[in-house]
């Protein structure tokens, strides 16, 4: 195998050798590959500039130069939300020539779809990601209660009730409170696709001011009001991780990604009584999970396209896979891409959550999260430009009820008035 | 009576002295002991002051980028921005001081009016024109911007302190048959040693702390430490005693030359204050 994987590096290098930029997201499976990269350099002689930043900077940094054709990357690492509008651009060049080595068929179709546009696949999954209801088992023993395989919002609600305990500092549920497209909305969009809600009808209403959002919205804020932690708006992922990591948390839904930290006894308090389940669901099962995906893409601006595509099937492939679980710990391995993950005995054996995560991004089906059809993809969401700005300021209304600066009611008003204005100005709806 | 009143003023004046003191201080001394702590220790929500001192967060910043590439990036964008803001703001500062006309007042607002503008909102403009004349994450292009950004600022200090130099000083050096070169050379240069000591100082530490440009015009080669700093920040993962440490190593240069040019510093900043 490795000499297999030695020819398909050669088979892909250039003559000479080359120096390429790689601008990525300061993740832990991210931070793994500039580690690993060296492997790749030593099979390949090219060698990598790397330039690694925190998402939103490098959010900005990366669309400053794709859209400016500025030619400072040669590969840059996006989401699942970025790379159907990119591709759609033409800003992205398309990669789904990489030869039958690259085992394109072992990529999660839902995730593969994610990353597509028209067909045409425009960025290479490195690792995706769905959500889970994390719950403490030993409380839910002391209170007498047990975790079904799907639980109900409102058995989450009633679960919470029963384990709060603010005296002892633990709280009955945790959930990111942070206003944000990336934060806040994320526990409050799954929440609400699965209540019957949407962002879009199919004409491009907002459909904030909607039934379900009400009654979703009205549920996170009375959740993290009744059995919430203190100072919740401060809380994003990884506050809200810290402190389910440190015992002060009943129950926290958010990404799978959180569940390898949360069972390493060297990071979590709770290793050895965390439990998970599937994401809550209220009236439909559609979008109540997240599917999200980090990606690898070339920017047409890049003029190193060969040596881009060698080092992107490498660090994509089945075999860099294996052989970060071999060098770095099987725990580690970049999850939720590919089928032959969840064939390795070695991962199946350190990761009891492994099928479970997969089966949570196998369910997530980014085209269709809602009850009712969509002009949009995406579960946490929706694959146009104008969101980041609508999903920060309905997330920072949402925040402002949830501190009781206002109500719910006049929180989504204010966000429907906000997202109306935002599509009349972008030509989706005529004023 | 008078006595005892001016002596509780002092120590209303100490205690408060004091207490603005560790205010400040606070965040600086927080990071330097989170960048000690270990990754857990430094996300606990229970915060702490005792802990099991680690030094492994400087070891993995180390290891895990080039901090001496970043740091003399840092060095030669500050310093040659400063030496060229100095040597574009000390003609203007001394014709607006010595040689004022009916506009020099509006002047000097015009001038620093630019640093109210974000810098956000010229980012494309400026990014395309760098791309078209390769200057992107070249040391001249922040060097050409750290320059602008600072200019209104030096050109500010030193116009405040030329104004305090009396004029009849200069027409004495004129008098004696002095030149434009012979009066800067021989006798403003001299006499504003001080001045121009503290612009400069400051110049350096605004530009060394210059994040926005660093990042969003560098990607790898000229890169600063306020772009090294961004590397270990991130909303994912524990991160937070590696971004501690990284942030002690890149504000530690800066800090020891405050700490030895302080008494200039705070001269520099009071020019003009006291008339």
């Amino acid at each position: 195998m490795i000499a297999a994987v030695g020819l398909a590096a050669l088979a892909l290098s250039p003559a000479f050798a080359e120096e390429i930029t790689i601008a990525t997201v300061n993740n832990q499976d991210m931070v793994i590959m500039q580690e690993h990269s060296s492997v790749w350099e030593q099979k390949t002689g090219n060698t990598i500039n790397w330039l690694v930043l925190e998402e939103n900077v490098l959010r900005q940094r990366v669309t400053t130069d794709i859209s400016t054709n500025g030619g400072q990357f040669d590969i840059i690492t996006i989401g699942s939300y970025e790379a159907p509008i990119w591709g759609k651009n033409g800003w992205l060049l398309p990669v789904e020539d990489l030869g039958t080595q690259y085992d394109y068929a072992d990529i999660f179709e839902t995730v593969r779809k994610g990353l597509s546009v028209d067909g045409k696949i425009f960025a290479l999954p490195f690792y995706a990601e769905s959500s889970m209801t994390y719950y403490r088992r030993d409380l839910f023993e002391k209170a007498g209660i047990s975790m079904p395989n799907q639980p109900t919002y409102s058995q989450v609600a009633e679960f919470a009730a029963k384990i709060h305990d603010p005296d002892n500092k633990v709280y009955g549920i945790c959930l990111r409170g942070k206003p944000g497209s990336g934060e806040n909305m994320v526990p409050i969009m799954t929440s609400v696709n699965t209540h019957g809600g949407k962002w879009f009808d199919m004409t491009w209403n907002p459909q904030i001011n909607g039934e379900a959002w009400h009654k979703a919205v009205n549920l996170y804020v009375d959740l993290l009001n009744k059995y919430g932690p203190p100072g919740v708006t401060s809380n994003g992922y990884n506050e809200t991780r810290a402190l389910f990591a440190s015992g002060n948390c009943g129950m926290w839904i958010d990404a799978t990604v959180a569940a390898g930290y949360l069972f390493d006894p060297a990071e979590s308090k709770v290793a050895d009584t965390v439990a998970f389940t599937k994401a809550p669901v209220a009236d439909v099962p559609n979008g109540a999970a997240l599917q999200w995906a980090w990606a690898l893409a070339i920017p047409k601006s890049s003029i190193k396209t060969e040596v881009a595509k060698s080092f992107m099937a490498w660090a994509t492939s089945k075999e860099y896979i294996r052989e970060v679980g071999e060098k770095k710990g099987w725990i580690l391995i970049p999850p939720g891409t590919r089928k032959s993950t969840y064939d390795l005995a070695e991962y199946q054996k350190v990761a009891p959550f492994a099928n479970f995560v997969k089966d949570a991004i196998l369910s997530a089906d980014p085209t269709n999260p809602s009850k009712d059809p969509v002009p949009y993809t995406g579960i946490t969401y929706a694959s146009i430009p104008e969101y980041q700005s609508i999903g920060t300021e309905v997330g920072q209304q949402i925040a402002a009820a949830l501190t009781g600066q206002q109500t719910v009611a006049q929180a989504l008003a204010a966000g429907q008035a906000f997202t109306e204005k935002t599509m009349e100005q972008s030509g989706y709806l005529k004023k | 009576m008078e006595k005892r009143g001016t002596s509780s003023s002092t120590v209303l004046n100490f205690i408060a002295g004091w207490a603005a003191v560790i205010l400040l201080i606070f965040p600086i001394i927080w990071m330097f002991l989170t960048s000690f702590k270990t990754e857990i220790d430094a996300l606990s929500p229970e915060a702490s002051l005792i802990f099991q001192p680690t030094l492994d967060n400087y070891r993995t910043v180390l290891a895990r980028s080039n901090y001496l590439t970043f740091a003399l990036n840092s060095v030669y964008t500050s310093v040659a921005a400063t030496l060229l803001a100095l040597l574009v703001g000390f003609p203007a500062a001394y014709s607006m001081a010595f040689l004022p006309t009916a506009k020099t007042r509006q002047t000097l607002l015009w001038i620093l009016s630019t640093k109210m503008m974000p810098p956000v909102g010229v980012l494309v403009p400026i990014y395309i024109l760098y791309r078209d004349m390769g200057l992107i994450d070249s040391h001249l292009g922040l060097i050409l911007l750290f320059m602008f950004a600072n200019l209104p600022i030096v050109v500010w200090m030193l116009y405040s302190f030329f104004r305090d130099i009396p004029r009849d000083i200069l027409e004495a050096a004129r008098i004696d048959g002095a030149g434009l070169w012979e009066e800067f050379r021989y006798v403003l240069i001299p006499l504003s040693g001080p001045a121009l000591a503290s612009t400069a100082l400051l110049s350096i530490i605004l530009c060394w702390n210059e994040a926005f440009w660093s990042i969003n015009l560098t990607t790898t080669k000229a890169a600063t430490l306020a772009a090294f700093i961004a590397t270990y920040s991130a909303p994912q993962g524990l991160f937070w005693a590696k971004l501690s440490a990284a942030a002690v190593l890149a504000i530690a240069p800066v800090l020891v030359m405050g700490w030895i040019g302080q008494r200039h510093l705070v001269r520099g900043l009071t020019f003009g204050a006291v008339k």
